[in-house]
């Protein structure tokens, strides 16, 4: 419980921006809350939001939640690492509801093997802060002059270089994947028969495209320490 | 056709919660197979950073505070790393820009 509280706050001050996200995409208060408890996902949430608002057809958004929230599974391995063969089904499943980047991060930290009664107390601290604030979001959203409605709009984005630029300047591999992702997202919105294609069709070709590219060219060690650099991940 | 909000909340929660109960209750080994690993290990840079840029730069009312805030997130991220710092810095710096523009 005393580890999930400092992430309960910063999930409240991010889940605001991405409830700012959900009332411009049209989603009501009590929508948008229920979203960010049942799914619990900053990214993956943040792409259905711009899919919702334009309208986007319910496999395109299917895929598009499997291709962002693709990490997780990641993180679900490694986790299955974790955990003790004797914790039962009910266990696991419970915990699969909530498997977050910080969550993950607090959880790989964790010296032995991972206590699920522990994982449960960091859930019941951050699954509040996460619906609340993306609550308060929607609602607040519409109160707060302009400015500081743009202003927060980009906490999301500082929430994802916080995630890829760190990881970019530990390891050159990295950074060029990142590099070359910018640049071909960049390509795709200048290049005007790409113009056509959405942004979420965007990000599923383009992540599978370089992600492979980048797995074939600089296939990561078969160590243990690959866990660690996706720790902030 | 107006899609129902609903069913989008619904499609999306099925599908996250099977990316991630799947990997927990059915591997109870480890992955071995290095070109998968290795894809998983690239996809959530690759996601994010498509999804950041160019999008950043048109979030914010004008193109010069969304550059404004790519910049500084980039730096306090390169020399700090903390996901709050960062976060609030890049709103911090699109508020103070607007303030001007």
């Amino acid at each position: 419980m005393r580890t999930g509280i400092p992430v309960s706050l910063g999930y409240l001050a991010v889940s605001f921006t991405l409830g700012i996200t959900a009332k411009q995409a049209g989603l009501t208060a009590l929508q948008a809350a229920c979203t960010s408890l049942l799914v619990n996902a900053s990214a993956g949430e943040y792409a259905a939001f711009s899919l919702i608002a334009a309208q986007a057809s319910y496999l395109e958004i299917a895929i598009m939640e499997l291709v962002a929230n693709a990490r997780y599974l990641l993180m679900s391995c490694a986790l299955s690492q974790k955990l003790d063969v004797g914790v039962g089904l009910g266990h696991r499943m419970v915990m699969g509801f909530t498997v977050t980047d910080e969550l993950f991060g607090l959880s790989i930290l964790e010296p032995d093997k991972l206590n699920p009664m522990f994982y449960f107390g960091m859930m019941a601290c951050v699954m509040p802060g996460w619906a609340g604030g993306t609550f308060l979001g929607v609602l607040m959203g519409s109160v707060l002059p302009a400015s500081v409605v743009s202003a927060l709009s980009v906490g999301l984005y500082g929430m994802f270089l916080a995630v890829i630029v760190p990881q970019s300047r530990k390891s050159r591999t990295i950074l060029i994947v990142v590099l070359l992702s910018m640049a071909a997202s960049l390509g795709f919105d200048l290049l005007p028969c790409m113009a056509q294609i959405s942004s979420g069709t965007k990000t599923i070709i383009l992540t599978v495209a370089i992600a492979a590219g980048a797995a074939i060219l600089a296939p990561v060690a078969p160590s243990p320490d690959w866990e660690e650099g996706l720790d902030e991940a | 056709m107006k899609h129902n909000i609903y069913l989008y909340i619904l499609i999306i929660t099925v599908v996250t919660y099977l990316i991630r109960v799947l990997p927990l209750t059915l591997i109870r080994r480890e992955i071995h197979n290095r070109f998968i690993r290795s894809f998983l290990y690239y996809v959530p840079y690759v996601t994010l950073a498509v999804m950041t840029f160019p999008a950043m730069l048109y979030a914010t009312d004008s193109l010069w505070s969304g550059l404004g805030a790519l910049l500084v997130g980039v730096a306090v991220a390169w020399f700090s790393g903390n996901l709050f710092l960062v976060a609030s810095s890049a709103c911090a710096v699109v508020f103070v820009l607007e303030l001007f523009l």
